[in-house]
């Protein structure tokens, strides 16, 4: 079981997220969940949603507590929400930033990480430049499929056209392209590197 | 054939004055062939005007339909009485709920009759003030709002009488009741502002609103039927003294409640979309004097200690009331 | 046909194939995503004839559907908490009157304080009301619960409240298969009341009952309750030869077979507690999984026939029976008199604190070491508590108790569960 855990701010998509990468799992045959931990609708407020993966049932309802991997939509909830508890030894963790982990004072985090598995990628400028919209959800999602290599491109796609159509569909899946290009990339270098 | 108008004149309790009008003319109670909607051997009280008022309401509302009908009724007295178990005087299909929600079972009438391809089916809800002003408000606001195919009728004697006599929203200044005795330096029901529904109902803008009284019982069966020619929120609201809520005689209901017509206290009109089309003339003004005296429930204001000044104060607010509806001299003040 | 779709969305379509006649709704968090759902589908045409109404209150709601089901119209609503306790009188009303409405509940706390997370405090207030309460595992079971409720409501002339966690379920994305309209019209007849508003054959409804007949027309409900205890398993075994799958029933088991420590619960949680378990099994720990489907009526024999070759049983529910402990327990406790079989109580879950398998995991070790408390509290912070009692203790105008408490616990935001 594959476990992820997405944090942002209401209004930013982060359950959209987890819901998209939900379908583009199933669209891949396996079984998945996904579940937000908000309540009342309420825009700028810390929200966390989590996504199951699994070739098996999954059963389990408890919020992930111990995440394979976490992605940070809005990076002003650093230092305010506890967003690594619990992260995995070797978690992946896509951060939505122009920056890199050390200016954000993140180095202790990813000291002794294996750094293939950490990555920023600057999703709401993509985002804007696609969609015309600062929501990087759907940037994020491509990105971490790339990332972890668990998900194709083009079940993403799926997923954003099940929820999207017309315009704004064609602007997410032009990020998601992307972004799920940029960290192929990125990653084929640090391999080669390494 | 020469048309001869008549001017109808109740002569007095006894007398309803049919015979000297044409058969069509006559009133729905006149017809051998009137549905009796609310049968006889129901137990109300000796004199109740809501018996009287649901009788002649429901009747003509059954000839506007050809019977097509079904009431919804919320509690108090008027389902208290019809319904003793095991035993219904209803002769149509009846529902009673619970005691605020009248106007919401109705809705749901009309939605299922509507759903099922039977809108010639009418609904006619039905409640008395505490269950109309009070505890059902926010249901029969909710069904004007929707303009939901519902005549809703209230039968508005002032107080919570099935439970004893207590106060209600619709309990008028000065009123004894069981929670507004007649003691201390205010006795009876305080003065509010009133809390007047047939004007909230026009403030919802609803195809038609009118009020009515048991003693002007051919204009109660006509604004029914005229309401039936609508679809939509309508609403009726009829007047109709308590014997022994009221403390008044038990022959003495329909006089009482000309006086409260005569008078001003309650002014008889209707309206539709929110603005008034008529309204039914005191031919004399009454003082209200003439009016409290015969109700024990306003004894206190005459007698060992009398209270002037509130009388007073009731007289404006039947002033006023004629200025606002215009009814005398069909003048109108809006 | 699988679909990836949200809990709401699958309860939505498959209320929508039932081909419900009147839907009327308040919104409430979270059931609202089912009736914008259905209201959608109306609009557009998509599920016709229906009347779909936006009222005014819960109390509203749930009177519009007793009228409409009283003139033979198919009846929605859905509410959860509050909602369902301002439309109580109605509730009550509603299966006093025998009329076939189905209500989703989509499970949350009841305030104060308010609170709008999952648990069993709403439909645990209505448990007497007479109405039958069905409690789904997942969505699937959710979706499938509802059309097995129109059948058993309609069949009994006894209203139906399908409960499923809120949010855990209604907001949760996972795979369902979504029937076919057909399946459903195989499944589900039309439509026959025992009772109807008709001008062509009037009958006067809702009169008032004396001590004369009071006791017996109340019996009546109960007996169709206990008529329902036979018809469920049952209209579960047809469903399973329609739709080709096992949902719904009184009762099931997991693990059950030589468990010396039973576990007895209802909704989502089972889930968990099934993974904890598997995990304990695989340990050589002799433990099963009671999960009860249907809380209205109660399957006292099934629950005794389950429990009672274990050691020790655990029920873990997410309700509390203010002034005296458990509700489902007192219910288990009560199908396992004169056993010498130990039922302990754990309130977990309350106002949608997380139920994890590691607290789970602690906690079903504990009933093996026969240590456990008959009534206990699952993850509950005993300091918060006692500070509060403490501050109430040392002063008459100690404030409001929640906002102390929350205070203590200081920024809630900073936490993951």
């Amino acid at each position: 079981m594959f476990e992820l855990r997405i944090h942002g701010r209401g209004g930013q998509g982060v359950v959209t997220a987890a819901e998209m990468f939900s379908v583009a799992a199933f669209a891949e045959g396996r079984n998945a969940q996904a579940f937000p931990s908000f309540g009342s609708e309420r825009t700028g407020a810390p929200v966390v949603s989590f996504c199951r993966i699994s070739d098996r049932e999954l059963r389990l309802r408890e919020p992930v507590m111990e995440p394979d991997a976490i992605i940070i939509q809005d990076i002003t909830l650093l230092h305010q929400v506890d967003v690594f508890a619990g992260l995995k030894k070797d978690g992946y963790v896509l951060l939505n930033t122009a920056r890199s982990f050390e200016e954000l004072g993140l180095g202790d985090l990813i000291a002794g990480r294996p750094p293939e598995r950490l990555c920023t990628l600057s999703a709401t400028e993509i985002a804007l430049k696609h969609i015309g919209r600062p929501i990087p959800n759907a940037p994020l999602i491509a990105g971490f499929a790339a990332l972890s290599g668990l998900i194709r491109l083009e079940s993403v796609i799926k997923a954003i056209s099940e929820k999207f159509s017309g315009k704004v569909a064609d602007g997410n899946i032009a990020a998601a392209t992307e972004a799920y290009n940029l960290i192929k990339t990125r990653i084929e270098e640090v391999s080669t590197h390494a | 054939m020469p048309f001869q108008p008549i001017k109808f004149y109740q002569t007095g309790t006894f007398t309803v004055g049919n015979r000297l009008l044409n058969p069509e003319v006559r009133s729905v109670q006149s017809h051998r062939d009137r549905s009796n909607a609310i049968n006889s051997g129901h137990r109300a009280c000796q004199g109740c005007g809501e018996a009287l008022g649901a009788r002649y309401a429901l009747d003509a509302a059954m000839e506007a339909t050809n019977s097509q009908l079904i009431a919804a009724n919320a509690t108090g007295c008027l389902e208290v009485f019809s319904t003793p178990y095991p035993e219904t005087s209803w002769q149509l299909p009846w529902m009673h709920s619970v005691f605020g929600n009248a106007a919401a079972v109705a809705t749901g009438i009309a939605a299922a009759l509507k759903v099922k391809g039977r809108s010639e089916v009418r609904v006619v809800a039905q409640g008395g003030d505490g269950g109309t002003t009070d505890i059902g408000f926010g249901c029969l606001s909710g069904m004007f709002e929707r303009n939901d195919d519902v005549l809703y009728i209230c039968y508005d004697n002032e107080a919570y009488m099935n439970t004893g006599v207590q106060r209600s929203s619709a309990t008028p200044p000065a009123a004894r009741t069981a929670t507004t005795m007649p003691v201390g330096p205010h006795p009876g029901n305080v003065f509010g502002q009133g809390k007047f529904v047939p004007a909230i109902a026009m403030a919802h803008e609803i195809p038609y609103v009118a009020t009515a009284t048991v003693a002007d019982l051919h204009d109660l069966e006509a604004k029914v039927k005229r309401a039936m020619e609508f679809h939509g929120a309508r609403y009726i609201h009829i007047f109709v003294p308590c014997p022994l809520g009221w403390g008044t005689a038990s022959n003495d209901t329909i006089r009482i409640a000309r006086l409260a017509h005569e008078t001003g206290l309650f002014p008889i009109f209707e309206a539709e979309h929110g603005v008034q089309v008529s309204a039914l003339p005191i031919r004399k003004q009454l003082p209200v004097e003439e009016y409290l005296k015969p109700q024990k429930r306003f004894a206190h204001l005459f007698g060992a200690n009398p209270e002037p000044g509130v009388i007073a104060r009731i007289q404006q607010r039947a002033d006023r009331n004629i200025r606002r509806y215009g009814l005398v001299q069909q003048e109108m003040v809006l | 046909m699988l679909k990836q779709i949200e809990g709401s969305r699958a309860v939505a379509e498959a209320v929508a194939m039932c081909r419900p006649e009147v839907i009327c709704a308040y919104p409430i968090s979270p059931q609202t995503h089912i009736v914008e759902a259905l209201g959608s589908m109306v609009k557009s045409g998509e599920l016709a004839p229906c009347e779909f109404i936006n009222v005014e209150s819960e109390f509203a709601a749930m009177s519009v559907a007793i009228g409409a089901s009283a003139t033979g119209a198919r009846a929605y609503t859905a509410t959860a908490s509050q909602g369902l306790l301002f439309m109580s009188e109605a509730v009550y009303n509603a299966s006093g009157l025998g009329l076939p409405i189905v209500m989703t509940v989509a499970n949350r706390a009841v305030g104060a304080p308010i609170n709008i997370w999952n648990d069993h405090s709403d439909a645990m207030s209505q448990r007497d009301s007479g109405w039958m309460q069905l409690f789904a595992e997942n969505n699937q079971e959710a979706l499938d619960l509802h059309i097995q409720a129109f059948r058993l409501a309609e069949e009994l002339s006894l209203p139906v409240m399908v409960c499923m966690d809120g949010f855990i379920l209604t907001h949760a994305y996972e795979q369902v298969d979504l029937p076919t309209p057909q399946q459903v019209d195989a499944y589900l007849p039309a439509f026959q009341p025992r009772q109807v508003l008709d001008p062509r054959e009037p009958v006067s409804i809702g009169a008032m009952v004396g001590p004369e007949a009071f006791m017996e027309v109340r019996y009546l409900a109960h007996a169709r309750h206990m008529q329902a205890l036979e018809r469920i398993p049952q209209l579960a075994a047809e469903f399973k030869r329609v739709f080709g799958r096992d949902t719904g029933g009184l009762v099931h088991t997991h693990r059950a077979e030589d468990a010396e420590t039973m576990v007895v619960a209802m909704g989502s949680v089972l889930g968990t507690i099934k993974d904890t378990v598997d995990e304990m099994r695989d340990d050589g720990h002799r433990i099963g999984v009671l999960g009860i489907t249907s809380f209205r009526p109660f399957p006292t024999d099934l629950v005794r026939a389950a429990l009672h070759k274990a050691r020790r049983v655990v029920v873990l529910e997410k309700s509390l029976a203010v002034g005296i402990g458990g509700i489902l327990s007192t219910d288990v406790r009560m199908a396992m008199s004169h056993l010498p079989v130990p039922v302990h109580t754990v309130v977990a879950g309350l106002g949608g604190r997380a139920i994890t398998r590691k607290s789970l995991h602690r906690l079903f070790r504990e009933a093996e070491q026969d240590v456990l408390e008959p009534l206990g509290f699952l993850d509950l912070e005993w300091d918060l508590v006692n500070k509060q009692l403490a501050r109430e203790r040392n002063a008459r105008r100690s404030g409001p108790a929640a906002e102390n408490i929350l205070r203590d616990i200081g920024t809630v935001a900073s936490k993951i569960a």
